[in-house]
């Protein structure tokens, strides 16, 4: 009996060994959280969101309360962006999104700012202001256009 | 030239029915595990033999492979300054793909193998006649808490199998190349969801469990009561497992989604 | 066959064919097996003796022909009702076929505890007087690899008999034994047979120990059978069966013959 009580112990400390790393991996690494469904939920137009995915933070200040769910076209043929917040933001209707990038070559975000008025959004309504990514691409263009055409009209 | 088309299609019929005897195999495991009795006993006896005991191998690798990964990550991130995602490469890499695979190939090749060899050589001296002439199903007594153990502990061994690689990249990283341990970890922790990353490397672990237990189970329980048999149900298991980790694997990263 | 259910026979083989890939093993096979008596089915080696204690266990089916087993055809039963039928019969493989991974102990329990209620002290009781009974003691923690041949055959007998079934199928058991275990093992089941009424089929090549023990013989050849006692097959002089017995013979005495020189 000695042996079966041993072998009991050794399958119980495995299980408990494998149970703590699954456990470690989905709560410290992968970061699940018990906020279930129920957040708010906005939605956000952009005529261009550049290199944004799903699954991008959003931050406000620089903290991170929620995350982008989907990325679709709407029918004026611009891009709609629903995302998942903390339920318990209180978001001036007046506040401005904006597509962010993190770093010159990071990745990108969305960045709240909050406005000033009383009422608040809630969960299913829309951002009023947003602005778009800021494209390197363009940028660099406009500059090299602008340039050309200073030297092309003195 | 006829001769060859007859060869493929008796061997295409051949395989169609082995798959088809693999699914009366399964359901009838899920049929026995249901029912009771439960065979706790039984149970604690095979989770010692396919788990506990492959715990050695399965860290000992894991803490090569996360040392290795480390090693590699820092040579090339190093030279674009980004020695701070090392924990987010070797998280990546880790969790969703080398975890599962890894950890499914050294149990199918360790405990797969000798999983297919016990019950072979069990059909080959009797042993499961011998339960049937004692009205004792074989399916029920054997077969099921040896396919159902495998199933259980390979997401325990992969949770392992990670854990100690993560800590192999650890070390490697911080303590020998110089990273920082809080950006090691934080771009860990930043890397990495629990739905995109961790839920898929547990459903892999779980699913190759399954293809790992069955065909295990399959190839001992069907095996050819000769020493042959048992050499080819031995052999055969860690093929036929290995291919079929390898293309799980694939399947399921394609449809969870880039 | 009605009358079969409380007649003479416990075992019945009506008409069976049995193809094994392009071999032919049975054809037309009708034999029965008293209720009981000490049936002995002899035959060369490679005809089919331990097939035919496969049929009646309803491990292999035969491809046609009826197989009755305590008055039930089993070859119509699903797999379900031939565990149960099973209940009436106990097996003894040759090799012994115990399971390796459980003690002498936990094997000869294992019937009584998956098929009845008893108290772990009543089955340490019933296991004990088992294993008394077929002459070991001192074996109940080893593992049946740490056994010899004659050893792990009467453990094997002893779980065979465990549940008390009413027949009990003996595959070869006096192969590769001395002549000592071979006179123990046989007393066992003459024993087995006499004191406790248990309806024994034996397979066995050894004609010495068949003339002692059979009521009944059975002579497999050419994929039929022949029965009747000892002494009224050999009157009716069957030359397949004259040539098996003298071979047999034959060998019996070369091994007499060989073994003192050995011994020297």
């Amino acid at each position: 009996m000695a042996s079966t009580r041993s072998s009991e112990f050794a399958v119980g400390l495995f299980v408990m060994a494998g149970l703590a790393s699954i456990a470690y991996l989905s709560l410290q690494v992968g970061g699940l959280n018990y906020r279930g469904e129920g957040g708010l939920q906005l939605v956000a137009h952009f005529d261009d969101v550049g290199g944004l995915t799903t699954r991008a933070p959003v931050s406000i200040a620089g903290v991170t309360v929620g995350q982008v769910r989907s990325i679709a076209l709407d029918e004026y043929m611009r891009a709609q962006v629903i995302m998942d917040l903390d339920s318990d933001l209180a978001l001036p209707v007046d506040s401005v999104v904006a597509i962010r990038t993190a770093g010159i070559l990071g990745d990108q975000f969305l960045a709240v700012e909050p406005g000033a008025e009383e009422v608040v959004l809630t969960s299913g309504e829309e951002f009023s202001f947003s602005e778009d990514a800021l494209s390197l691409e363009r940028l660099i263009g406009k500059f090299v256009n602008n340039a050309g055409l200073s030297s092309d009209d003195p | 030239m006829r001769a060859r088309l007859e060869t493929l299609g008796a061997r295409t019929l051949d395989g169609i029915g082995a798959l088809g005897a693999v699914a009366v195999l399964a359901l009838q495991i899920v049929r026995m595990g249901l029912k009771p009795p439960y065979r706790l006993r039984r149970w604690v006896d095979e989770v010692l033999d396919s788990g506990v005991r492959s715990v050695l191998i399965v860290c000992l690798s894991g803490a090569t492979v996360g040392a290795s990964l480390s090693l590699l990550g820092y040579g090339t991130l190093s030279r674009f300054g980004a020695e701070g995602f090392l924990g987010a490469l070797v998280g990546h890499a880790l969790v969703r793909e080398l975890g599962p695979v890894l950890t499914a190939l050294l149990v199918a090749g360790r405990a797969g193998s000798a999983m297919a060899a016990e019950i072979a050589s069990m059909v080959q001296t009797e042993q499961l006649d011998g339960l049937r002439m004692m009205s004792i199903d074989p399916v029920d007594y054997v077969i099921t808490p040896k396919a159902c153990s495998m199933i259980a502990v390979m997401p325990l061994l992969y949770g392992l199998f990670v854990v100690v690689a993560l800590l192999g990249a650890l070390y490697v990283g911080v303590d020998l190349l110089g990273v920082d341990r809080g950006q090691f970890l934080s771009s860990l922790e930043d890397a990495l969801n629990f739905r995109e990353h961790v839920a898929q490397g547990l459903v892999k672990a779980l699913a190759f469990g399954v293809l790992v237990g069955l065909i295990a189970t399959y190839r001992g329980y069907t095996s050819e009561p000769t020493s042959a048999g048992v050499s080819a149900a031995t052999t055969g298991t860690v093929v036929t497992a290995s291919v079929s980790i390898l293309v799980c694997n694939y399947v399921i990263t394609a449809l969870w989604g880039i | 066959m009605s009358n079969l259910d409380d007649g003479e026979f416990r075992v019945y083989l009506e008409d069976v064919d049995l193809q094994r890939g392009q071999r032919t093993i049975f054809q037309g096979l009708t034999c029965g097996f008293p209720r009981g008596g000490i049936s002995v089915v002899l035959g060369g080696s490679g005809v089919g003796k331990s097939t035919l204690l496969r049929l009646i266990g309803g491990l292999v089916r035969p491809n046609a022909g009826r197989v009755f087993v305590a008055g039930q055809d089993i070859t119509r039963q699903s797999e379900s009702e031939l565990f149960r039928t099973r209940e009436y019969l106990g097996m003894l493989f040759q090799g012994g076929a115990l399971l390796d991974s459980l003690t002498v102990f936990d094997n000869v329990a294992l019937p009584l505890r998956e098929h009845t209620h008893l108290s772990e002290a009543d089955i340490a009781g019933e296991v004990g007087r088992r294993l008394e009974a077929v002459g070991l003691s001192d074996v109940d923690d080893l593992l049946p690899g740490k056994l010899s041949g004659g050893m792990s055959r009467r453990a094997a007998l002893a779980r065979a008999i465990v549940t008390d079934p009413e027949i009990v199928l003996v595959d070869e058991p006096f192969s590769g034994l001395d002549p000592v275990n071979l006179r123990r093992i046989e007393n066992l089941l003459v024993d087995l047979n006499r004191r406790l009424g248990i309806t024994l089929v034996v397979t066995s090549h050894h004609i010495a120990s068949t003339a002692r023990m059979a009521d009944q013989v059975v002579f497999l050849v050419d994929a039929q059978a022949l029965s009747g006692s000892l002494p009224e097959l050999l009157e009716a002089g069957d030359p397949r069966l004259m040539k098996f017995m003298a071979a047999e013979r034959d060998a019996d005495t070369q091994v007499a013959a060989i073994a003192p020189e050995s011994d020297a």
